[in-house]
């Protein structure tokens, strides 16, 4: 055992002996504080996580054993108790002696219950900590007393400040190794206080410890008589969390499920984001606008008289309002904003990078809908805080967008109720969680466009043209003869007396798209604007052919989600590569394989074939002429 | 947890007690299920967590019942008071009971005596696996905790599963603020875990405060028990093989973690009430898992475990 330990202070708790009874009746009042840490392995925070747990008599008998053992073999101590080891888990971490991912952690005192996420202190592991610092009331951020403010403490504080941790600790450590000078400790606070103010930060606490020596985690240090501030789990057992402190703020829940268990009842579930609640408030529910009162809190222990921020509640209303999943109960003269358009800062956490202009799933309180995501204004170094130009974002960059969802929602900005203010971003193909993001606050411009009812609307455009309007969306390899079927096509629906209009590389990329190249950003420009352009020759009543490459399935969904259903029509123009390539039209298969043309399909950028086209044409068996007969049969019957 | 202890401090701003988060918490993520999922199912294992998570449930969607089945991957080498337990609270819940037993290890007659490890993977892991395929559950709810063990300290709330129910640790999704993506390809499933940040004592605590029924062997009574291999086992039923010279002995003993009875190590103790239990449990000095055979051979074994489908 290390003779430096101290004795725990929290296990010898006699009431558990003497009175179980009174010490459950005690712990059954603690509050429970999430705090993040943030450092890196150097600053010795799996060390101080460690501490905490044993000082806390968190670590049993067999687990102490198996530590003394691992630190013997394993260990960076020289054969002493390494706390680090009890609290980097995954297999992998353990060989590389580094924690990469977020792990959660357990304590408690007399006062409270903690929970503690632990991330990497990395760049490559920005994503981690701003997932761990999503859920935190409090962040402890640690320095090397030797080392100083370092440029990893200022990435670290400003990732803090981002997620709008209002509690910070500047955990000062190590303060054995630079001989608990007072002097060193106040030169840190001066030079962190300077970056603090440049960031934002409003205030935080420094404390002076040594998580290996123990000194001012539990107790006040014999060696630091000259600091008279808390002790860091003292501080750790007082902060304020945040669903407290939320509670000054107006009424908000965001509906999670509709329970209907009968026609009698009809509650609204959700769990409180903010302000209190009681039987015979005024309400509202957005985006609707409706208005009414709560009749009741219902709970499985009984109606209560008022529900407060951070509690799960059913309310049932006075009066039958539509109301539903996604919808947010306001207090009635303190709504919150409704808007479709938004600034944003983004965290990046996917490998694949982002495309402005590709539709995303955005989720937000309890509802999901489609937005798409402009070029970054900036993004921003997080080293030096510098705005940099940026065309997109990468895995753990952040930058400011602006975002449009596909219909209006409630809201509010991150600052101020992080729970209607936070969201995340999903690729609609993987499902992957993509990004996380803030909101600042609504464009002005989303509260002034208003949808012009139209007189004349795209039924009557239709009838007048006695035909169903439609996109037939051709999709496949550059020379699969896209354009060569889609012209037999327009040249028979024509005949038939149909109104049509093509839409092609040559009438597009030479107008409208020539400010687009082909990166894989431009390519989803390109047909986002091709997929405008054709709903609105719909909406005027035409059919309307398109021959584009359209490579990536997610655009093509994005058009196909743009049409009324059915209107969709996508026609694969099945060529295998070594087809199209030999056939060489307009030789340009030449010239990419010769390196003179970057970025071109089959070659060095992707064709991701669809899945459930309406149709598919093999171009190696069928004639052009056959293939555009079979489309023009499945327009034909579609409009019967 | 009643009303009146919600505002403590009387017309100011009242923190919520640390029990009173953890079933918010909790309450969420299953609402959260039921909203987007196609047919999810609580795996019920009829222990003092399972019991929580049952409970927290019916709180969840009161006043319905919670809206899923429970299924039980059953052994048929439990303790009997956990299937008497088992069926009263399905049936007090009003919850539709699953149980499923493996056929093949049925027909092989896989037991714990003679099949060592092959008896954990093939009724709990593969029945697992073949349950949820049969019935096509989607998302899964499990009383895992995260306090448990250190490989599941990094465990998401909501932890995605290949279409052969593989766990890929370097794939998980971030989990940011309580918006959890729980959209999913074809064939994959998701497996919840609502108890995620709830430790050993919360939910003992929890268990007292609710006065919820659990299984009476956490409570200490004369039981016959043979010592085998450093563990006392309980001689619950005749199909217990005596080895030679093993006669089974009275002894006052309750259980800390309940599984198939022939594996499960009992503790002396004297313990008769919750109360009690929670005294013995923090005065003691050895972690819950300890009483399991499944995971004392490496550190990293739970997170195999894991990898292959089991729980």
């Amino acid at each position: 055992m290390n003779h430096e330990m101290k004795d725990p202070v929290y296990v010898t708790d006699a009431l558990i002996a003497e009175d179980i009874d009174a010490y459950l009746l005690k712990h059954q009042h603690k509050t429970m504080l999430r705090f993040i840490t943030c450092g890196s392995v150097d600053d010795g925070k799996s060390t101080l996580i460690g501490r905490l747990l044993y000082d806390s008599k968190m670590i049993f008998e067999d687990q102490l054993a198996s530590l003394e053992n691992d630190s013997k073999n394993v260990g960076t101590q020289g054969g002493e108790i390494d706390f680090a080891l009890l609290v980097d888990g995954l297999a992998a971490e353990r060989e590389q002696g580094i924690t990469i991912d977020v792990a959660y952690r357990f304590f408690a005192t007399d006062k409270r219950k903690f929970i503690v996420a632990d991330t990497p202190g990395h760049e490559q592991y920005t994503r981690n900590m701003v997932t761990g610092a999503s859920t935190a009331d409090l962040a402890v951020i640690l320095i090397d007393a030797r080392q100083g403010v370092l440029t990893q403490t200022r990435r670290h504080s400003y990732l803090v400040n981002l997620l709008g941790i209002k509690n910070v600790v500047l955990a000062v450590n190590k303060m054995d190794l630079v001989d608990y000078s007072a002097e060193r400790f106040y030169d840190i606070v001066a030079d962190y206080s300077h970056f603090a103010k440049q960031i934002g930060m409003d205030s935080f606490l420094p404390i002076p410890i040594s998580g290996l020596k123990g000194d001012n985690i539990v107790s006040h240090s014999d060696n630091m008589h000259w600091y008279q501030g808390p002790t860091l789990l003292g501080h750790l057992e007082q902060a304020p969390v945040n669903d407290a402190q939320m509670q000054d703020h107006p009424f908000r829940m965001a509906v999670q499920w509709v329970n209907r268990p009968n026609l009698d009842f009809r509650g609204f579930a959700g769990q409180i984001g903010a302000g209190v609640v009681r039987p015979g408030g005024a309400i509202r529910v957005l985006p609707s606008g409706k208005t009414t009162t709560v009749k009741s809190i219902v709970t499985f222990d009984g109606d209560l008289d008022q529900a407060v921020a951070g509690q799960s509640v059913t309310l049932t209303f006075a009066d039958e309002i539509d109301c539903s999943r996604g919808d947010v109960i306001v207090q009635s003269d303190q709504p919150c904003e409704v808007a479709d358009q938004f600034e944003a800062t983004l965290v990046w956490m996917a490998e694949q990078e982002m495309l402005p202009g590709r539709p995303y799933l955005l989720k937000i309180g309890t509802q999901t809908v489609t937005a798409t995501v402009t070029e970054p204004k900036y993004e921003v170094n997080v080293n030096t805080l510098e705005h940099l130009a940026s065309k997109t974002l990468g895995l753990n960059a952040i930058g400011v967008v602006n975002i449009s969802t596909d219909r209006p929602i409630p809201f509010e900005a991150y600052a101020q109720n992080p729970d209607l203010g936070g969201f995340i971003l999903i690729d609609r193909m993987t499902n992957a969680t993509v990004a996380a993001g803030m909101i600042h606050f609504a464009l002005r411009r989303s509260q002034n466009i208003h949808w012009q009812a139209l007189d004349v609307n795209r039924e009557a455009h239709a009838a007048l043209k006695n035909q169903k309007p439609a996109v037939v969306w051709f999709t496949g390899l550059s020379g699969s003869g896209k354009s060569t079927i889609a012209n037999i096509v327009e040249k028979k629906l024509h005949a038939l007396g149909k109104h049509t209009f093509l839409l092609d590389g040559d009438n597009i990329r030479h107008g409208l798209n020539r400010d687009l190249g082909f990166t894989d950003a431009d390519r989803v420009e390109n047909i986002r604007r091709v997929g405008e352009v054709a709903k609105l020759m719909t909406d005027a009543g035409l059919i309307v052919l398109t021959a584009f490459i359209s490579p990536f399935r997610s655009e093509r969904q994005m058009v196909r989600d743009l049409m009324a259903p059915g209107e969709f029509v996508e026609v694969f123009v099945d060529t295998p590569l070594e087809v199209a390539e030999a056939r060489d039209v307009k030789g340009l298969y030449k010239k990419a394989r010769s390196g003179q043309l970057k970025n071109f399909t089959g070659i060095d950028s992707p064709y991701e074939q669809p899945q459930q086209a309406e149709i598919t044409v093999n171009t190696v068996d069928l004639t052009p002429e056959d293939a555009a007969e079979r489309i023009v049969q499945y327009v034909l019957t579609r409009m019967s | 947890m009643n009303s009146q202890s919600v505002i403590e401090t009387g017309g100011q701003v009242a923190t919520l007690t640390h029990l009173q988060r953890l079933e918010a918490e909790s309450i969420q993520i299953m609402r959260e299920v039921v909203a987007t999922a196609d047919n999810p199912v609580m795996l019920y294992s009829v222990g003092k967590d399972s019991a929580c998570m049952l409970h927290l449930a019916k709180k969840a969607f009161y006043p319905a019942p919670p809206p899923f089945p429970l299924l039980h991957v059953d052994t048929t080498w439990k303790f009997r008071a956990m299937y008497e337990l088992r069926d009263r609270a399905a049936a007090e819940a009003g919850m539709e009971l699953i149980v499923h037993h493996n056929p093949e290890a049925m027909e092989k007659g896989i037991n714990p005596f003679d099949h060592g490890s092959l008896h954990t993977d093939m009724w709990k892991t593969d029945g697992l696996k073949q349950a949820l395929s049969k019935y096509n559950f989607d998302v899964a709810f499990g009383g895992a905790r995260r306090d448990e063990e250190k490989s599941r300290a990094k465990e998401r709330v909501f932890s995605f599963r290949s279409a052969n129910h593989r766990w890929d640790p370097k794939n998980q999704r971030p989990e940011l603020w309580k918006l959890y993506n729980t959209r999913k390809g074809k064939g994959e499933s998701i497996r919840v875990f609502p108890l995620s940040n709830w430790t050993e004592l919360d939910i003992w605590q929890y268990i007292h405060l609710e006065n919820i029924d659990i299984v009476p062997l956490y409570f200490s009574e004369p039981r016959p028990v043979v010592e085998r291999d450093g563990l006392l086992i309980m001689v619950d039923d005749e199909r217990f093989r005596l080895r030679e010279g093993e006669q089974p002995v009275m002894k006052s003993v309750r259980f800390r973690t309940l599984g198939c009875y022939p594996l499960t190590g009992a503790v002396e103790s004297t313990a008769r009430t919750l109360p009690e239990v929670i005294q013995e449990m923090l005065l003691t000095t050895t972690s819950e898992r300890q009483g399991r055979a499944i995971d004392h051979d490496q550190s990293a074994s739970m997170e195999k475990k894991k990898q292959e489908g089991y729980f």
